[in-house]
């Protein structure tokens, strides 16, 4: 059996008192694409930070690619999220002052590619998520469903392993919300990349090969097969 | 909505005499029309048949209506089964997904699994006519469209009842 890409093992977090994950086991394979789906206050947020290396868990154990992340440091885990995860939010994540663009082009900035190289990559992601033509607008010129679509080439830019995208479709209408949606799969299907969506949206769920509900703490029904 | 496994529930739910069984259906599921006596009989003497049920403690000289009802470990196990397998979404009214949550409740079964199973079948569902959607034509989008948007108004509902649990589990039980 593959290794799977990124899994929980037993993840405990509480904050204060409140326990928000309480031994939740969760896998994802290499090139899956999952929905973590569950009511507020579920623990899916929290789910994701520690995934994604922003928050490190009671206990347990995060692994990717077989590979501990939970222990390591501040700085190795920011490596992580720059160079392995690409994250896609609700909203407020393009930064205002900045053309779609330099938008797309800081990860690789950031990551020392050289500004000519970074500008033509992100050219690329802009023209293969419908936005050619878009490159010089400033987030305030962009429809909602246009400045999400340049968050996910921002999130793609880089290749990363895993996508996660957190309430990817929350603040657009219908039309948008599968416009966005059909692009993002689109983009991740061709990449091989890894996807990890959560959201409370059944339609943005349904994208997914499966579903996961996070209830309580830890994932409902585990043991149940899921369509995947 | 299957009407013999309801009245199972109900009878899981703690034995008792036909007319009360009757009385307690149309109080908790009486959504269209009540369940005529008759009906009732033929049901419950079709359950015994099938050793889901037995009757127990009928009373001197009583007719089929004092005769009182128990649920067999058989029956349990048929309503078991019932509860855990999900219905099939579709554009109308889960009026079986309605009767589980109730009978769910008051044999005290843990209602949220039952809800989260059917929730898995309704998405399920909703990921094979997104995929429909990726190849067909806007027509058949349109369709694809109206049959998403009703089982997605069942998942509201279900998730509005999962809210509200505490709440119908204390008045059930008042």
């Amino acid at each position: 059996m593959s290794i799977p890409m990124l899994q929980a093992l037993d993840i405990k977090k509480s904050f204060g008192k409140s326990e928000a994950l309480r031994g939740l086991n969760f896998e994802v394979e290499k090139g899956e694409v999952v929905a973590v789906m569950g009511p507020s206050g579920s623990g899916k947020s929290t789910l994701l930070h520690c995934l994604a290396g922003i928050l490190a868990p009671d206990s347990g154990q995060v692994l990717l690619s077989g590979v501990e992340i939970q222990n390591l440091n501040e700085e190795r885990r920011s490596e992580l999220r720059r160079t392995q995860f690409g994250f896609v939010f609700q909203f407020g994540q393009l930064l205002p002052e900045l053309t779609a663009l330099d938008n797309v082009s800081i990860p690789l900035l950031l990551g020392k590619v050289k500004r000519k190289d970074a500008e033509g990559r992100a050219r690329i992601w802009l023209e293969r998520l419908g936005l050619a033509g878009m490159e010089d607008k400033l987030p305030s010129e962009l429809s909602g469903g246009q400045a999400q679509r340049v968050a996910i080439a921002r999130a793609m830019v880089t290749h990363p392993q895993v996508l996660f995208a957190d309430e990817p479709t929350g603040s657009l209408d219908s039309l948008a919300a599968e416009n966005v949606m059909n692009m993002m799969l689109e983009s991740v299907r061709s990449e091989g990349t890894t996807v990890i969506i959560i959201t409370h949206d059944a339609r943005t769920a349904a994208y997914a090969d499966r579903d996961v509900i996070v209830r309580d703490g830890r994932i409902s029904g585990a043991m149940m097969g899921s369509g995947k | 909505m299957n009407n013999a496994l309801t009245l199972l529930g109900l009878i899981g739910s703690g034995s008792g005499y036909g007319y009360d069984l009757k009385q307690n259906y149309d109080h908790y599921f009486n959504l269209a029309k009540p369940l005529a006596f008759g009906q009732v009989y033929a049901i419950l003497s079709r359950m015994i048949r099938d050793g889901y049920i037995q009757s127990s403690g009928e009373e001197t000289g009583g007719g089929p209506d004092r005769k009182k009802y128990e649920i067999t470990p058989e029956g349990r196990k048929r309503l078991e089964e019932w509860m855990v397998t999900p219905e099939i979404p579709s554009e109308t009214l889960q009026t079986d997904v309605f009767a589980k949550t109730i009978i769910a409740l008051l044999i005290e079964r843990d209602t949220e699994e039952l809800l989260d199973i059917q929730r898995r079948k309704h998405l399920e569902r909703m990921r094979q006519l997104t995929k429909q959607k990726q190849t067909a034509d806007v027509v058949h989008i349109l369709l694809c469209d109206y049959a998403l948007s009703h089982i997605e108004a069942d998942l509201r509902w279900m998730e509005l009842t999962s809210a509200r649990l505490n709440e119908l589990r204390k008045e059930i039980k008042s």
